[in-house]
């Protein structure tokens, strides 16, 4: 199962990306309101996927529980606006720090205690769950009831207080994606990006070369964490309410790895790829079956993908697609 | 006065944690042989649910009495699951095979929510109300019937692995699949087999706690993380670990339900787990794993 590893970019791929992210400026101007939203969701799990990608797929810790930091950010930013009056500008640097305590202290532990693996999974899964069952009883948090962000006029633009027509918040994940995209591929190319992959492939090797493992993955599971936090602002303020079973969701948790892993774990366009790939096709699908009233046919869908995509290509499409566009041009081993 | 009131809560909590204890030891037999995290586990409990339920709406067959039809018909589904699924997985990295299972869990739930819709229905037999009442200990007959159906069911898995020549099999792959292999065992099928088995015994677990509780299909991800609260705690592969891990999270669930708010209940649960995994990760009666 080894793959090749496009570096540097080739002029290709960045002629691709720049077209693909023209297409995205302009596409509201052409979408209809629900294509919009579907558009503003895909590109959701485009960031949300790569921020989990970063920990997993470049440093090979796997989370499933990181609905919990998106959850953080979320309650973070929605408490410090609805009780305080604080915009999401300053509440996001609460967030993040909430979120990468939260994170570094669930990782701190892992690691203290040496749990790996399968194992590490299920901590993060108990922290998350832990959270939510706690937050169902924060009144101050709105317990079960929700809590929700005051709707004001949807038609002005109001960044500083991030309150404004839909477009704004497309526009604002976009640049978010195509951010992650570029600081993705920084770290993955960095020093600290190389170590991350020594120690996913092998850290007891990675160690013996002189690797702090310790801090590495530290350092992986900061970078996750706050990149998460910030999409939890982004969600508080986009949907407008909060409730623990919907925000730490095991469910939610789930969802998040399916982007990343259909598109290909540990490559830097997968999650990406992946998210453009599921969830246009679990919206076709509702619709198409709308008059049969199928409620849960896209997880239906999403399910079967990640069980083909384990099954048939389990390192992702993205590996299997850059051959075909002829992407790999120079030849990196990475092996997911 | 205070003190039959915390033994019934505890006894009650007791009968409980039995059912739990067989549906983990399903998980836990799976994992033990296989080395497979089942993370269906709670979908495939569920499923036996709904399959008492609905034998219990067209024929009013008591849920103890679809228990043996329960625990068949997913005995067929895990040898389906593991000689179709599993098997082709097995060769690749832990967490493909959890992320298949993931996969296979997400379709399950989705799939009871369409056939099924999401509203909470239960089996209320003839017996729901009745109670045995020894001195001041009261005891539902629902629970006991419940937790005596649950230890007999164990009592049969014990069994089968310590007496039978299928079982010593089973047992002999577990403990060296090379040797397995050399000594002529047609492991593949013995897999499917004990994949069979543990999901039998979710199957039956899943028909039994149908008398406790009403069923829908979000109640899944929920049991399957209880099971693996109870495995843990036990120890992930030892088998008697699994029934007292589940007796002890039944009854400290009982407890915390009791003296708490009882939506605190599972917070306490996730928080055992969270100890348990930090300060003895290879669980209360596990063996530190071998290298």
């Amino acid at each position: 199962m080894r793959l090749r590893w496009p570096s540097p970019v080739p002029r290709r791929a960045t002629a691709a990306l720049a077209a693909l992210f023209a297409v995205l400026a302009v596409a509201p101007i052409v979408a209809n309101n629900y294509q919009l939203s579907v558009l503003t969701l895909v590109l959701y799990y485009a960031y949300v996927g790569q921020a989990w990608n970063i920990m997993f797929g470049f440093a090979g810790l796997l989370s499933l529980g990181h609905a919990l930091f998106i959850g953080i950010g979320s309650y973070a930013s929605a408490a410090l606006f609805v009780h305080f009056g604080i915009g999401p500008w300053a509440g996001v640097f609460l967030a993040v720090a909430l979120a990468v305590a939260v994170g570094c202290f669930i990782a701190l532990l892992g690691f203290r205690f040496a749990i790996s693996g399968v194992y590490f999974a299920l901590l993060t899964i108990a922290f998350a769950e832990f959270t939510r069952i706690v937050c169902d009883h924060i009144g101050w948090l709105g317990a079960t009831e929700g809590l929700f962000l005051p709707v004001s006029s949807r038609s002005r633009i109001d960044l500083a207080n991030l309150r404004g027509p839909p477009e704004m918040f497309y526009y604002l994940m976009l640049t978010l994606t195509f951010a992650a995209l570029g600081v993705s591929r920084w770290l993955l190319h960095s020093k600290l990006g190389y170590c991350w992959r020594a120690i996913r492939d092998d850290p007891e090797a990675a160690a013996a070369t002189g690797v702090n493992v310790f801090w590495c993955r530290m350092a992986a599971v900061a970078i996750s964490c706050a990149a998460s936090g910030i999409a939890g602002v982004w969600y508080a303020f986009y949907y407008n309410n909060l409730f623990p079973e919907i925000a730490f969701d095991i469910g939610k948790s789930i969802e998040i790895t399916f982007a990343p892993i259909v598109g290909g774990v540990g490559t830097l366009f997968g999650p990406v790829l992946g998210a453009f790939l599921l969830f246009p096709l679990g919206e076709l699908i509702t619709g198409a079956t709308q008059r049969l009233g199928l409620e849960g046919i896209k997880q239906f869908i999403w399910g079967i993908a990640v069980v083909a995509i384990v099954l048939l290509r389990p390192s992702g499409v993205w590996p299997w697609l850059w051959g075909i566009l002829g992407l790999a041009e120079t030849g990196e081993e990475v092996r997911p | 006065m205070a003190i039959e009131i915390y033994a019934n809560v505890l006894i009650a909590g007791v009968l409980t944690g039995l059912v739990y204890g067989l549906s983990a030891l399903g998980l836990s037999v799976i994992f033990g042989v296989i080395r497979i995290v089942n993370f269906a586990h709670g979908e495939m409990m569920v499923m036996g649910m709904f399959l008492a339920l609905e034998l219990f709406r067209w024929f009013g067959l008591d849920p103890l009495w679809s228990m043996p039809i329960a625990a068949a018909a997913l005995f067929a589904f895990g040898y389906a699951l593991q000689a179709l699924l599993v098997h082709r997985v097995a060769h690749l990295p832990e967490h493909l095979q959890f992320l298949l299972l993931a996969g296979v869990a997400t379709v399950m739930v989705s799939a009871g929510q369409m056939v099924f819709g999401p509203d909470a229905r239960g089996a209320q037999v003839g017996y729901a109300l009745d109670s045995y009442a020894i001195g001041p200990i009261v005891v539902d007959k629902v629970r006991l019937f419940a937790g005596a159906a649950a230890l007999g069911v164990a009592a049969l898995l014990f069994g089968f692995f310590r007496y039978t020549l299928l079982g010593k099999a089973i047992r002999a792959c577990a403990d060296n699949h090379q040797g397995a292999l050399v000594v002529g065992l047609n492991v593949a099928r013995l897999y499917a087999l004990t994949f069979g088995i543990g999901a039998a015994c979710i199957g039956a677990a899943g028909a039994i706690i149908l008398l406790l509780v009403d069923v829908h299909p979000y109640l899944a991800p929920g049991y399957t993380l209880l099971a693996f609260v109870i495995v843990i705690v036990g120890g992930l592969g030892s088998m008697p670990g699994a029934l007292l891990g589940g007796v002890l999270i039944g009854a400290s669930e009982a407890l915390a339900g009791f003296l708490l708010v009882p939506s605190l209940k599972s917070a306490f649960s996730f928080g055992v787990l969270i100890l348990v995994l930090l300060l003895r990760p290879q669980g209360l009666l596990g063996r530190v794993a071998a290298p």
